[in-house]
């Protein structure tokens, strides 16, 4: 209390009670998780003390074990795109479940336009199309992809400004509408043997490059443009944001389509990476990505919440199912402890704010 | 053009058959500063929500800078020149004091990126701060968000937004009901600011020594209706109240209730 400005009329200013970043504290789980499981390497009889993050190959170049960073950033790139998009949405008060099934599709729809020719020199086993459809510049597969994300995100976007259904609903319903969808297309049939141009687009590590670059455009147009603003405002008070004269329906159409073309970028990255596409593809990505979102300090109820959150919660998620697999824990184990730990980030969350609104 | 800036003409709402506003025939001065008292439930509330459009009115007139006006929503009286604050607040508690005062309205740059146009963070902080030194408002620090501040701060904000931007009329609904002694003070500062500069307003109080130090004249509402239309120079608290309870009633206003 000893550093309190007094302002004319009582108002005073206790430098205590300013905010710590949210975001920090993400920061500081993070590296808890990580030092957990590297005392559970050491400690756990069947590990040999192996390093969790550490290289034990004793190499001159590195000390880190770069293989298996890799591989966590690698994991959670793809589904922290969407999760990118699903944190807009939330900030503005929504919720989008169709990401996942909406992943399926797109991908689907996608690798119809990037498809190859020649397989080996015999003709492509998997066509979709005719003749004409067949070594596409690779542009157009994006575009189609992203054309389709945005209708899909057009009609989430205008059934929840329009006809006022909450979210939830509208969106489940879409979830179901893109599952069929992706088996429709080819009747059920995988898709394959892309472009090599196309290939390139989710080779190697640029699924990371690509979430990264989305990661700082989505972090600079939530926080210093006038759509970013505008977002937060409908999340926090959706009647004082009318007021205000922001065209609250236009917007939030707006956000949904966001959020469904950064889902369809996804789908053009996960069938490049895996070269094939396949109807039960992105299956629990829209909960996964919300829960990237939600670790992330990103409020269910709209308002709070940023992209640095999301990225980080993205990066706590991707620890934790990487140290899972490394301390040799079943997959069921894993979903049940993975469904804990998003339970616990909530509550944990909560709880925090319920204090922080105490103390102010 | 004449010099009145508001006139309702038989401004009448019933809600069913409750008849919360009856025949309410006001007018307003450019410049004039009024205050509507009564009882609980005298129809004060209503009268406001006809004017600024929050409910459709059942019958009457209401004339607004000379022209007719039936506005469908206070987003559209706002647009028209009539800031209110309400008893609820519009603020979004997520967001900072800028943020707030300039929702809606921001400035910016670059503003051929349509929606995505970039957020003028510096001229608003600037434009905030003078605005709250013009208002008389002390907020020790505009970059915290609504959500951490105590009640008077928010009233405050809510407030220093109505009086920041030019308007042809403000209307407040009990601005200082829920503050401390200090709070009050600085909102009737604010008061004081916006007589100086001219623009007109209607202030809703159950207070009579705030009303007695800040307006020019007093009406008050009894069962729905108008019973007096009182200068401040010629009435004191005592008579005042006399027509709150219904002791008295104005001569022009007999029979009314």
């Amino acid at each position: 209390m000893a550093d309190q400005a007094h302002g004319v009329g009582g108002l005073t200013y206790d430098k205590s009670k300013r905010s710590w970043p949210n975001e920090a504290n993400i920061f500081i789980a993070l590296i808890i998780i990580i030092a957990i499981f590297e005392i559970l390497g050491q400690v756990l009889p069947y590990m040999n003390g192996q390093s969790f993050l550490f290289d034990t190959q004793e190499r001159f170049d590195s000390i880190f074990n770069e293989a298996r960073l890799r591989i966590i950033i690698l994991q959670v790139a793809i589904i922290g795109i969407i999760s990118l998009g699903v944190t807009q949405v939330i900030i503005s008060g929504g919720i989008d479940l169709s990401s996942g099934p909406l992943v399926g599709a797109a991908a689907m729809i996608v690798m119809s336009f990037a498809q190859t020719e020649l397989v080996n020199g015999n003709p492509n086993p998997k066509a979709v199309f005719g003749e004409w459809a067949f070594d596409l510049p690779v542009l157009i597969p994006v575009i189609v992809g992203l054309c389709f994300g945005a209708f899909i995100g057009a009609i989430n976007g205008s059934l929840i400004a329009f006809t006022r259904i909450p979210p939830f609903i509208a969106t489940l319903g879409m979830f179901l509408i893109c599952r069929g969808i992706a088996q429709w297309w080819t009747k059920g049939q995988p898709v394959s043997f892309p472009t090599e141009s196309f290939a390139w687009l989710g080779s190697g590590m640029m699924p990371v490059v690509w979430f990264l670059l989305l990661a700082v455009l989505c972090h600079v147009i939530l926080k210093y443009t006038v759509y970013g603003k505008h977002t937060y405002a409908i999340g926090s008070n959706e009647d004082a944001a009318r007021m205000s004269g922001i065209n609250v329906k236009r917007h939030k159409v707006m956000v949904y389509m966001i959020a469904s073309m950064l889902a369809a970028f996804a789908a053009i990255i996960l069938s490049s990476k895996n070269l094939t596409a396949q109807t039960g593809m992105g299956q629990f990505y829209e909960l996964f990505a919300i829960a990237m979102a939600v670790i992330g300090g990103v409020s269910l109820t709209g308002g709070r919440g940023s992209i640095i959150g999301t990225v980080l919660g993205a990066m706590v998620f991707g620890a934790i199912q990487s140290g899972f697999t490394y301390i040799k824990l079943d997959a069921f184990y894993q979903l049940m402890a993975m469904g804990t730990i998003i339970i616990s980030a909530v509550v944990l969350d909560q709880w925090r704010q319920q204090r922080a609104a105490a103390a102010a | 053009m004449s010099d009145t800036i508001l006139e309702t003409r038989d401004l009448t709402k019933h809600y069913g058959g409750v008849h919360a506003l009856e025949g309410a025939d006001f007018a307003l001065k450019k410049g004039e500063h009024v205050a509507i008292m009564g009882d609980n439930g005298a129809g004060k509330s209503t009268f406001v929500r006809q004017i600024t459009g929050v409910e459709q009115r059942t019958r009457g007139e209401v004339i607004f800078d000379g022209q007719p006006v039936k506005f469908d929503g206070p987003l559209d009286a706002r647009r028209a020149g009539i800031e209110a604050v309400f008893q609820t607040l519009a603020l979004a508690d997520h967001l900072d004091v800028p943020d707030n005062l300039f929702l809606g309205r921001e400035k910016t740059k670059l503003n051929w990126l349509g929606p995505f146009r970039l957020l003028d963070y510096k001229s608003m902080r600037q434009d905030t701060l003078a605005a709250l030194q013009k208002t008389g408002v002390k907020i020790p620090n505009i970059s915290n968000t609504i959500e951490r501040m105590s009640g008077g701060q928010r009233q405050c904000v809510a407030i220093a937004r109505t009086a920041s931007f030019a308007s042809k009329l403000t209307i407040m609904d009990e601005p200082t009901a829920a503050l401390g002694v200090q709070e009050t003070a600085q909102v009737e500062n604010i008061i004081r600011t916006l007589k100086e500069q001219g623009e007109p307003l209607i202030l809703i109080s159950h207070n009579m020594r705030q009303v007695m130090d800040l307006v020019d004249r007093i009406i008050v509402f009894r069962r729905g209706r108008i019973v007096a239309n009182l200068r401040k120079e010629e009435t004191d608290g005592q008579d005042v109240v006399a027509y709150i309870t219904g002791a008295k009633t104005g001569a022009e206003y007999e029979g009314a209730a």
